[in-house]
């Protein structure tokens, strides 16, 4: 019998957030305050979602399978059903006690079990940051835990086909064009699309349908590589900082610039040596 | 929910919502202002799959019926009637193919229709038949396998914009009313042009343009339902249609009423919100009171149609006539709340009221669904549950 074979698999990491920017932190334990508050998607990673849709539309004549996938507590399931009211496939959660208190390098760890438990993955699409955690790190930990190039910052993506794509990323100053090889994973800045809205039939199948939960035993992962006992950070205290922006342009050669950096780096008594 | 609305229903109506709020409401002054078609927020409503709901599941629709389509269509009203009206235009372009249409017909046109990637336009009027349908002189004449048209539709909403147009032609103009016949035309056929968009009172981002046949060749397989039957197929759409006009003005009106009220708590003369005067609340409660007797009824009469029921035209047209005449009234007392501000364009509801009055006008005037009306009571008396 014939089967359709996916040509081009897309996995999504998403993560859910609180809907406010009004953020209250618990003195006592130093963590975000959760309750009453409204859970969404992170919003750059609607931006994500919608580019993995729209490489699938573009694609139409290839097999395009796009799979949302979060790593959180059971009613993270939700964004998953939300990413499916938007065009996504399918949707895996990654749920387990044992994922609890993890920082970005036990995050990356466990959603590339998952990734390589997906099998041929040829593209891996995450938001530029999440607006709680704000590292933007669990993108580019995951592609060196997966072995493959990463890109951040990507603003358009201008070609793409199974094997290789190209894409203009967003920097401070400048956009810069980029030709990769697939399997990679990029991260996407809110200039890349405006998110649509649901569909009906995409809210209809969002209600229905089933969402696998993968746990740690599932994953094959250790006890000691997830969760808080994986993770080499501790968040000590949490607070609201003045904001105070002080850039200065470093000038001269390559070398030169080095030189002065380090100069100034051993002022603010931030490195030592000569 | 006061409606004890389905889960899908519910969908429907925060999926509107959702493009009102973050598609429509941004750029609706501006639409209105240069009169451009909002073509960018057709196309998210048809990505959202809300024009399936016009459609039978057999060609990529959504199987619902007339009480979703009045959902839809007043919660887009209540953002932008231009927005709402190129939408139930298309219905309105639909709708005779869903009647009157073959097998073929529905399989070949409904699915782009559908998924919204089409628009589709309804050409009756012309510029010397309005409330009178029967005079058309739009003529179809059949030339082996196609038929040949000639003439001029005046006023099509979604004219130039839409991919397939439902025209009424006089096959046989010698029997009047009884010659004439339905016709599916698709844009790009020779000698099917558009003419001048006209610059209206309000809906002005909505495209209303001239549909100009001159020797139009026409494939025959195109004919809906048989040649003669075009009047009843225009009378069997106009029953299922005008609730929605109904839903339209129910939206626009509830839309003003919102903006009314915020506005009233927040003017302050006199020393205290404006809200506090009498004058005030009672006009308030009028509008809320004759607001939701309009939704019931637009309501009621969608859920009659959906059961199956065969006599609908009175109470089609009860819905379309008492809604429109309630958005009237209730957008010009919303500008009366807003005193001179109401007046200025910086605040939406003039425009909410340029826009309500051509539910008054469109798919038979008010005083022709009077006429409709009593006509129906003086053949079957007064509507009573039976
Ligand atoms: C913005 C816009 C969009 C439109 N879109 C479409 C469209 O998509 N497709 C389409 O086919 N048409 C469309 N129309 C046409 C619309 O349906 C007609 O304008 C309407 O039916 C009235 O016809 P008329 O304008 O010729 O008015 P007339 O028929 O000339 O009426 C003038 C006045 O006389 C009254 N009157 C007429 N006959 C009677 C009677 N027997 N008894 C009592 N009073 C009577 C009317 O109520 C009205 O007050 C559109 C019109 C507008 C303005």
């Amino acid at each position: 019998m014939y089967r359709q074979v996916i040509q081009i698999k897309i996995a999504v990491c998403m993560k859910q957030v609180p809907g406010t920017m009004e953020i209250k932190i618990d003195p006592e334990t130093n963590t975000l305050i959760r309750e009453g508050i409204e859970n969404i998607i992170n919003p750059f990673d609607s931006y994500a979602i919608e580019e993995a849709v729209r490489i699938k539309e573009r694609l139409a004549d290839e097999e395009v399978e796009v799979i949302a996938i979060t790593m959180g507590p059971p009613q993270s399931a939700d964004i998953l059903r939300e990413s499916i009211s938007v065009g996504a496939d399918s949707a895996i959660l990654l749920s387990d006690r044992a994922f609890a208190g993890a920082d970005t390098w036990a995050t990356s760890t466990t959603i590339a079990k998952a990734i390589n438990k997906l099998e041929d993955c040829r593209l891996i699409i995450l938001g530029k940051q999440t607006v709680d955690g704000d590292t933007g790190q669990v993108g580019p930990e995951l592609a060196q835990r997966l072995n493959i190039p990463f890109i951040g910052y990507v603003s358009s993506i201008l070609e793409i086909n199974r094997s290789k794509m190209k894409i203009k990323r967003l920097m401070e100053d400048r956009y810069e064009t980029f030709e990769i090889n697939l399997p990679a994973a990029i991260s996407v800045v809110k200039d890349i699309n405006i998110p649509r809205v649901p569909s009906l039939r995409g809210k209809m199948k969002a209600k229905t349908i089933e969402i696998p939960v993968w746990d740690a035993k599932k994953l094959e992962a250790d006890e000691n590589e997830v969760g808080l006992a994986g993770s080499y950070t501790r968040v000590v205290k949490i607070f609201t900082p003045q904001i105070k922006h002080d850039t200065r342009m470093i000038e001269g050669t390559a070398d030169e610039q080095v030189e002065e950096l380090h100069k100034i780096l051993k002022e603010l008594n931030l490195v030592s040596g000569s | 929910m006061r409606y004890l609305l389905t889960e899908e229903q519910k969908m429907i109506v925060d999926i509107c919502r959702q493009i009102v709020s973050e598609r429509i409401v941004p750029v609706r002054a501006e639409l209105d202002e240069s009169g451009t078609f909002p073509r960018e927020i057709i196309d998210e409503v048809g990505k959202s799959d809300l024009f399936r709901i016009f459609i039978p599941e057999e060609y990529e629709g959504m199987g619902t019926g007339i009480f979703e389509v009045c959902l839809a269509t007043e919660e887009l009203s209540r953002g932008d009637l231009s927005v709402a009206t190129s939408y139930a235009a298309s219905g309105l372009g639909i709708i005779p193919i869903l009647i009157a249409g073959s097998e073929e017909q529905k399989k070949k046109f409904l699915p782009g229709l559908a998924s919204g990637s089409k628009l589709a336009a309804f050409g009756l009027t012309e510029s010397e038949a309005g409330s009178d349908a029967g005079s058309i002189r739009t003529t179809a004449k059949k030339d082996g396998d196609h038929y040949i048209l000639n003439g001029t539709k005046q006023w099509i909403t979604n004219g130039g914009e839409a991919d397939i147009y439902t025209i009424f032609t006089m096959t046989d103009p010698r029997k009047g009313i009884r010659g004439a016949s339905a016709i599916i035309v698709e844009k790009g056929t020779p000698g099917f042009e558009f003419g001048k968009k006209e610059n209206k009172l309000g809906i002005r981002a909505s495209a209303t343009r001239e549909l100009i046949f001159t020797d139009c060749k026409v494939p025959k397989e195109n004919l809906l339902g048989s040649e003669g039957m075009g009047f009843i197929i225009a009378m069997k759409t106009f029953d299922q249609s005008r609730p929605a006009v109904g839903a339209q003005a129910v939206g626009v009106a509830q839309g003003a009423l919102e903006e009314a009220l915020n506005y009233s708590k927040i003017r302050k003369q006199f020393g205290t919100p404006i809200a506090s005067f009498q004058a005030i609340q009672h006009m308030l409660a009028d509008m809320e009171t004759n607001l939701e007797a309009a939704r019931a009824l637009v309501y009621h009469a969608a859920k009659v149609i959906d059961s199956g029921e065969k006599n609908v035209t009175r109470l089609a047209s009860m819905a379309k006539l008492f809604a429109s005449d309630m958005a009237m009234k209730v957008t010009i007392d919303a500008v009366q709340i807003l005193g001179g501000y109401g007046f200025m364009k910086e605040y939406p509801v003039e425009k909410m009221m340029r826009d309500a009055k051509i539910t008054q006008i469109y798919e038979g005037t008010n005083q022709i669904m009077r006429n409709i009306i009593a006509l129906d009571m003086i053949k079957r008396g007064v509507l009573q549950e039976t």
